[in-house]
């Protein structure tokens, strides 16, 4: 079939301002989008510029707005967006080049989080594992899945409104480590997320929930950092 | 020379080996990690089943066990050694990312858990054992996060999205790398005493693969033309199960949880391969019974892929003619919900690029070209070492996929790469570091930038008429076809000839974006034309073994040949010549003998 892709470009070294181009070319329904950006890089247009890496969904490099709606590029079919596709960077961050746009910040708001394992007690006197039942495994399952990808944290009216708050996807990594039982703490990053660019700033747009490539409940997730900073309960 | 950056110990690549070697030889050194994608994109996050070590967590198992299922899996090419080095430090190894956070699945008792994978097995019964650690299909996803919290917790210094060019060495010895700074375009100098390579593999030399888009054999290509050695490059592994025609992969975890392999007149077959183990042979005993189906037209509908099933009725059936049990000597049964619960990723890929259902439907898969067996030569520690004296290059190390130490041999056992890149990651990192605090900087060459400024300006600033996309095609279409899971030698040298021409044109090709700033047009050429050097030297090293031997199965000499060839092959460059020579195996408690499972 023949599909016709409508790209956002801007190039700092020569464009004042952003701008569309369009291509047609034959794809096949079951193509990936990112097969289409890569076929228009590689036959029609070389300076094309955009991330990729493992092509399936589980890097995270290449989250952009496909018709209008955040997605990765590899995760998402030509059968599922048309014949007529628009490709632009994310929202709400900094675009280096054409679908490129500056990750620093959103990394940075990922760090603000202590995203790693806090637990000063000592390891188990037999040294082998921390115990944990399968079910304090699974109460932060979700968040484990995360890729860091930022397609919720660029969908996020809040977000858009004001880069200063840290967004669903740093909230999302937040609690990772607040409901897992090996970790101590929940409190030192509930205190930096009840600061004014924490989680006063979600309003339950259920927009991150519905752009997450890997299915996260993500308003749920903050729902649930919201509820343990009212409470101090994490279970 | 205008931006020069000193670290004692510099880490290329954010891999898992990468951040590992970066956390520890941060610890005591001066180090940066410098990647080409952030971190978290690297393609540790793709590994899926699982990272083995004999924890026993379910049922009996040692170190001694997994040392010879390595030995025996590797086809007695693996330097036993070193993988018993490996085997040994695999249990610490797995306690310590539990302790750094990783969140493993969990046994009732709240230990790690672990499931059954191709070739591991209690070496008294030869049955199955449960040795891969795992966190549902998303092990090496966890690996990554957890290894890059751990670095962000210890503020490791990362230099994100910096390609590096070229490597430095003054007086045969490692004196930095050159890098550009891809938002920018603008090269840096990474002065060191240090440089460790943990680049990954290349299997985007082959048409259909599992591997990112970003393994393009940087680090091998880059030391391949300061003319160090590669080994063993002609084994490189194909997995049995990847996504029909995406090559995406399916992990062995699903074989693990009881699928079976249907081929298209809906016989189970693997029992006629293997009878011991099945579904769960090694990967090339299982990709080999793949295409030997297809070849005598038991594909599915004539066409070039098999069934992998994991519908509950199927493995229900299969688990018990089998006698599979659970831990607790109970048959083993599963439901529905199981699939969703153990292969949650999986089923995600089935219903996106297929749209099939792996509860209710059978899943198309074919062998996907999924890793480097082989690689820059190191000893356990990561020291690279380009001779068969042991000869080190001081202040040079490698770990991980772009590395070959050897503990993988002539064929990779599932669930040893991720290990593999935690242990010698570790060990390149602390020996690395060790090395650089006796070490002095050596003297920076005036014209440092020089190599990689000439490469990326050459291609750059070509005026050429060929098309990168068609000649990766050409590449991948030659080498998937002719150096892919069957090899006869009139094929590889018509591969070959290929390749040459192919090179002779990449010499004529067009970059039309000249610009600065993200060209990712000049990456993807330049990273083309790593890809080119590997495939030569892959394709050279496999027309030079004349025999069968793991990976590597030709129809001209189907037979293992340990009198002439249980040795490493070292394939280098020199002036442009290719040059072959060889080093032995080490064998100490595994004498080779035939490989049945």
């Amino acid at each position: 079939m023949e599909v016709t892709v409508k790209i956002f470009r801007y190039n700092p070294e020569k464009d004042e301002r952003g701008h569309y181009e369009t291509y047609k070319i034959e794809a096949d329904a079951n193509d990936r989008v990112l097969d289409v950006l890569e076929h228009i890089k590689g036959k029609t247009d070389g300076s094309l510029s955009f991330r990729r890496s493992c092509a399936h969904g589980v890097c995270g490099s290449d989250a952009m707005r496909i018709n209008g709606r955040n997605m990765l590029a590899c995760k998402t079919l030509v059968r599922d967006v048309g014949a007529n596709i628009t490709v632009e960077p994310l929202l709400g961050m900094k675009v280096a080049k054409d679908l490129i746009v500056d990750m620093d910040p959103f990394f940075d708001n990922y760090k603000k989080m202590l995203p790693y394992l806090i637990n000063e007690s000592p390891l188990p006197a037999d040294g082998k594992e921390r115990l944990q039942s399968p079910e304090q495994r699974a109460r932060f399952d979700e968040s484990t899945k995360c890729i860091l990808c930022a397609a919720c944290t660029t969908s996020c009216p809040s977000y858009w409104a004001s880069d200063e708050y840290y967004g669903p996807a740093a909230i999302v990594a937040a609690h990772r480590f607040i409901f897992d039982s090996r970790d101590e703490g929940a409190s030192e990053r509930l205190e930096v997320l009840s600061e004014t660019n924490g989680t006063v700033r979600c309003h339950t747009a259920y927009n991150c929930t519905n752009a997450c490539p890997r299915d996260i409940q993500i308003t749920k997730a903050i729902g649930e950092v919201k509820l343990a900073m009212v409470t101090g309960k994490l279970d | 020379m205008a931006n020069v950056h000193q670290f004692e110990v510099i880490v290329v690549g954010g891999g898992g080996a990468g951040l590992m070697a970066g956390l520890y030889a941060s610890k005591t050194a001066k180090t940066a990690v410098i990647s080409k994608m952030y971190p978290t994109r690297s393609h540790t996050g793709a590994a899926q089943g699982g990272i083995s070590a004999a924890l026993g967590n379910y049922e009996e198992d040692k170190p001694e066990w997994h040392m010879y299922d390595t030995v025996k899996g590797s086809d007695y090419l693996g330097d036993q050694d070193a993988i018993e080095f490996m085997t040994n430090e695999a249990i610490d190894a797995v306690l310590e990312l539990e302790h750094m956070g990783l969140p493993f699945d969990r046994t009732p008792e709240g230990r790690i858990s672990q499931r059954p994978f191709g070739g591991h097995t209690n070496n008294v019964t030869g049955k199955p054992v449960r040795r891969a650690a795992h966190a549902a299909d998303r092990t090496g996803h966890m690996i990554l996060q957890t290894l890059y919290q751990q670095c962000i917790k210890n503020k490791v210094t990362f230099f994100d999205e910096y390609q590096v060019l070229d490597f430095i060495m003054v007086d045969g010895k490692a004196t930095g790398v050159v890098a550009v700074e891809l938002s920018t375009g603008e090269l840096h100098t990474f002065h060191a005493k240090s440089v460790i390579f943990a680049t990954g593999g290349y299997g985007r030399i082959f048409e259909v693969t599992s591997n990112a888009y970003a393994y393009t054999g940087d680090g091998c290509s880059i030391l391949l033309r300061k003319g160090i050695p590669l080994e063993d490059m002609e084994f490189f592994q194909f997995h049995p199960t990847g996504i029909y025609k995406l090559g995406i992969l399916i992990t062995e975890g699903a074989r693990g949880e009881g699928a079976v392999l249907i081929n298209g007149k809906g016989e189970r077959f693997m029992p006629r391969y293997a009878p011991t183990v099945k579904d769960l042979a090694s990967r090339d005993v299982v990709s080999r019974a793949i295409l030997t189906e297809i070849k005598e037209g038991r594909g599915v509908n004539g066409k070039n892929y098999v069934y992998l099933d994991i519908r509950p009725e199927t493995v229900n059936k299969f688990a018990a003619e089998d006698g599979r049990t659970n831990p607790d000597g109970s048959p083993l049964m599963i439901t529905g919900d199981t699939v969703l619960t153990k292969i949650p990723d999986i089923v995600d890929f089935c219903r996106v690029y297929l749209g099939v259902d792996p509860v209710t439907q059978m899943m198309p898969t074919q062998p996907t070209a999924h890793y480097a067996m082989g690689g820059i030569p190191t000893n356990k520690y990561g020291e690279v070492v380009i001779d068969d004296k042991g000869t080190t290059v001081p202040g040079l190390f490698a770990a991980g996929e772009c590395a070959c130490v050897s503990v993988h041999g002539a064929n990779r056992l599932g669930t040893n790469s991720l290990l593999d890149i935690v242990v010698f990651g570790k060990h390149a990192g602390l020996k690395a570091a060790e090395y650089a605090k006796a070490a002095e900087f050596g003297k920076l060459p005036q014209d440092a930038e020089a190599g990689a400024m000439s490469a990326f300006e050459a291609l750059r600033n070509g005026s050429g008429t060929e098309n990168v996309y068609d000649l990766s095609n050409e590449m991948k279409n030659v080498m998937f076809s002719e150096v892919g899971i069957y090899r006869n030698g009139s094929a590889m040298e018509s591969a070959i000839d290929k390749i040459l021409e192919l090179k002779e044109k990449y010499k004529d090709i067009k970059v039309s974006d000249t610009g600065k700033i993200f060209n990712t047009e000049l990456l993807n050429a330049w990273e083309f034309g790593n890809l080119l050097d590997i495939a030569e030297v892959v394709a050279m090293s496999a027309l030079n073994r004349t025999e069968s031997r793991g990976g590597h199965s030709r129809e001209d000499y189907p037979e293992r040949d340990d009198v002439n060839w249980l040795k490493h092959t070292l394939i280098s460059k020199k002036n442009g010549k290719i040059e072959i020579s060889y080093k032995p195996v080490v064998i100490t408690k595994h004498q080779p003998k035939a490989r049945v499972y």
